[in-house]
């Protein structure tokens, strides 16, 4: 096939629009770079396509799920765990559900704008308690970049002087919903931290940026760009500079290289005409996710890097991660017949629970935050109320049972647990030998084990949130699953928190990139994505993915002004 | 976990064979539902009902009877057909076909017991029949294993119905939901409803 090349030369060229493609984007190009910026789907502006105040009734679907919107048809973000076309697999006994947004932002459009930095502890586990490994960087190295990044992009939250949940440039949190004033008592009584939550949503404006209007939507795609995505906070500057393009529709197939080893730009096919494209750029900055960006290392072969691009150490796809998750419902009698009021507020939990237990006194090594739902928080949509018997005790039919949904609605809680996982020698991804998507790029193949540490932790998980449900007076809505079913814990990537693949280290035979995200075997490379983690944490990853990106892209403005790479 | 192991008892059980499975992609199913709704309205100028793209004349007439006893009109607002419950079940089984089974199997299920006891299918039954059906159905820590398959077609229906109706207009307005719009400021939650709880804000 004719490959149609470019003949301008960028200076960079990254792959992914999201948080820290994005990032790249904004501070390469600000820092005079011409920049071309590829994204695998389509354009989306959310001033036009999202669809906040949407009613249900608006849509014949009432909200439901459709195969490119798992999140519901009003989600703003289109992608999924399952996307026509482009597969992926799984080892024979092991499960790994990979989510991958296509569109422009990528999964900055779906998240829960929960902004945790990691803490001191997090970067040098293996120190304390002797799994996994340390950063080669601490979070001193980081702390200034958080710092940038909370002025930049704004973020809520409280100070609390937290030994490993290091506080940040906060605006005022929105005060909690009354739901959660009854769960921080009973957490109070047991012990268990409950503080502000810190989400990227302004609580006044900033940055030319509206404050948010508490329609606790931000999912669906913030119309006054309240909330963070890449799209309403990082590339608007950088297309202000004149030196960005963004090629969407662009799915990476290789990124190219030269006798000498060095990255000459990426081959694309374009999703539209199915054609082969290429650019060419003087620096590759890969932020396609951790494990689309290993794909692509993995698949650009060549006689000089025959296991893949960057790979010299074989550590491409290895040290794969995802938090561990998994939710326990509780129906609370005294939240029965709420007086009605508007509780949306954000969207998300005004409160929190960071992890509040010393590891060594418990059975498995890395803890968890506790994500709290629940109440009249969000319109009505498909799935209302849905096993009305878990709440009545009977179910039913006719004038009682309308009345119980009445009664009944906004009755319970949720707890969700997200803990650090500790990286295993069986969570990997590496290319699948036989099967190639639908551009004929070959797919990744998934393995994925659970060790004893975390199936510890998710029971603990479970006692927990079950104790708090008792303490609220209530009962859980669902029984507690047994040790067979890992306690409940969810599959690998269903939090879609996965980092690790590309995991950075001052040793170039066991990670792929230095501490600064540059890949060891081609010094004009960088991961600005959850790759060069070299551990999860109890916190969700996007705030030190873009911390970490904007580190690593001010060392490439600033080498490049140096003209060293 | 549980709908599907329900549906698969359906399926297991049913003999009525799968309607051809028609899937839309949203676009197209969108565009299918606006002509529906204008079919709808046309049809209700000229005095003709809706028309089912999914359900036979008599399921339709089925569902709408079991939605409407499900959630019936009450002092406060319609009944579920008042909502538009039928039409949106009707989209929704044309929506996610691998619904439709244990839809067309658990009426034919109703419609059997109603036979079997009455000698009629459910439509044709006095309402005292049908409750008496429905008593045996609706409660599923009660209903006699033998009855189980419809019992767990009743909680999949009860469950669509509730879909359909409370995220209706006229359902999120019985329900008083006030949200999904814009306000100045958020203030935190009313005296009321944080007396109503027991909590108060610090300070307060």
């Amino acid at each position: 096939m004719q490959v149609i090349r470019e003949r301008k030369v960028y200076d960079v060229c990254i792959v992914g629009s999201g948080a820290g493609g994005g990032m790249a984007a904004k501070v390469l190009t600000e820092a005079g770079a011409e920049v071309a910026l590829l994204e695998a789907g389509t354009m989306w502006d959310t001033e036009k396509d999202s669809k906040m105040f949407v009613s249900p009734y608006d849509s014949p679907r009432r909200g439901g799920a459709t195969p490119e919107k798992p999140f519901g048809e009003f989600d703003g973000c289109i992608g999924g765990w399952d996307i026509d076309g482009e597969p992926y697999t799984n080892a024979p006994g092991t499960t790994f559900d990979w989510f991958r947004a296509r569109m422009l932002g990528g999964r900055t459009n779906h998240w829960g704008r929960i902004s945790l930095r990691f803490g001191p502890d997090d970067f040098h586990r293996r120190s304390i308690d002797g799994l996994g490994d340390d950063w080669p960087i601490r979070y001193e190295d980081l702390k200034p970049y958080y710092d940038k990044l909370d002025r930049l992009v704004g973020i809520f939250g409280s100070i609390e002087n937290l030994p490993n949940e290091p506080d940040g440039i906060f605006l005022p949190p929105p005060k909690p919903r009354c739901y959660e004033l009854l769960v921080k008592q009973a957490c109070d009584r047991l012990a268990i931290t409950c503080i502000p939550s810190r989400l990227s949503i302004l609580t006044r404006p900033l940055n030319g940026r509206h404050a948010c209007h508490y329609c606790g939507e931000c999912g669906r795609g913030c119309k006054i760009h309240a909330n963070f995505s890449s799209p309403s906070v990082l590339l608007p500057p950088a297309l202000g500079t004149g030196r960005l393009r963004i090629i969407t529709n662009a799915m990476a197939r290789e990124v190219t290289t030269e006798e000498n080893g060095l990255a000459t730009g990426i081959s694309y096919v374009n999703t539209q005409d199915k054609r082969e494209y290429h650019v060419r750029a003087r620096i590759v900055v890969l932020a396609a996710s951790a494990c689309e960006s290993a794909r692509l290392l993995l698949n650009s072969k060549s006689s000089r890097f025959p296991n893949g691009l960057a790979n010299a150490s074989g550590t491409v796809g290895r040290y794969l991660t995802d938090s561990t998750g998994l939710t326990v419902r509780g129906y609370i009698p005294k939240m029965a017949n709420t007086v009605p009021h508007n509780e949306d507020g954000v969207g998300g939990m005004h409160l929190y629970m960071p992890w509040w237990l010393d590891n060594k006194k418990l059975d498995f090594p890395r803890g968890y935050h506790i994500e709290l739902g629940g109440g009249r928080r969000s319109v009505p949509t498909f799935g209302f109320m849905g096993n009305i018997e878990r709440y009545n005790g009977v179910g039913g039919y006719g004038k009682a049972l309308k009345n119980d949904y009445r009664k009944f609605w906004g009755s319970a809680v949720s707890f969700s647990g997200r803990g650090e996982m500790v990286a295993n020698d069986d969570c990997y991804c590496e290319i699948d030998p036989r099967v190639v998507d639908k551009y004929g790029i070959p797919v990744l193949r998934f393995h994925w084990r659970w060790s004893d540490y975390e199936i510890k932790q998710a029971k603990h998980m479970q006692d927990t949130f079950r104790e708090i449900i008792h303490e609220l007076g209530g009962t859980p809505l669902e029984p507690m699953p047994s040790g067979d079913q890992f306690y409940g814990l969810l599959n690998g990537g269903r939090i879609i928190h996965e980092v690790g693949t590309t995991r950075m280290g001052d040793d170039s035979k066991t990670s792929v990139v230095n501490k600064n995200c540059q890949a060891h075997d081609v010094k004009n490379l960088f991961i600005a994505d959850g790759g060069p983690f070299v551990s999860n944490a109890d916190k969700n990853v996007t705030w030190t993915i873009l911390a970490l990106a904007m580190r690593t892209s001010e060392y490439i403005a600033q080498e490049r002004n140096r003209l060293s790479i | 976990m549980k709908t599907i192991s329900r549906r698969r008892a359906l399926e297991l059980f049913t003999s009525v064979p799968a309607a051809v499975a028609i899937v839309f992609t949203s676009f197209e199913s969108e565009a299918a539902q606006a002509q529906a709704q204008t079919a709808r309205r046309q049809a209700a100028a000229r005095g003709t009902p809706f028309q089912p793209k999914f359900f036979t004349r008599r399921e339709y007439a089925t569902v709408t009877v079991l939605a409407d006893l499900i959630i019936p009109r009450d002092e406060r607002s319609g009944s579920a057909s008042d909502a538009g419950v039928p039409e949106f079940m009707d989209f929704m089984m044309i929506d996610e076909p691998a619904r439709q089974t244990a839809m067309r199997g658990g009426l034919a299920f109703m419609d059997h017991l109603c036979e079997t006891r009455f000698d009629k299918p459910f439509i044709e039954c006095a309402d005292a029949e049908r409750r008496q059906v429905l008593d045996d159905l609706a409660y599923p820590g009660k209903a006699a294993p033998a009855l189980a398959h419809g019992a767990a077609f009743f909680c999949s229906f009860r469950d669509l119905t509730a879909s359909g109706f409370w995220t209706s207009k006229m359902g999120i307005e019985d329900l008083q939901y006030l949200g999904n719009k814009a306000i100045a400021d958020w203030k935190g939650c009313p005296s009321e409803a944080l007396q109503h709880l027991g909590v108060k804000y610090e300070g307060d």
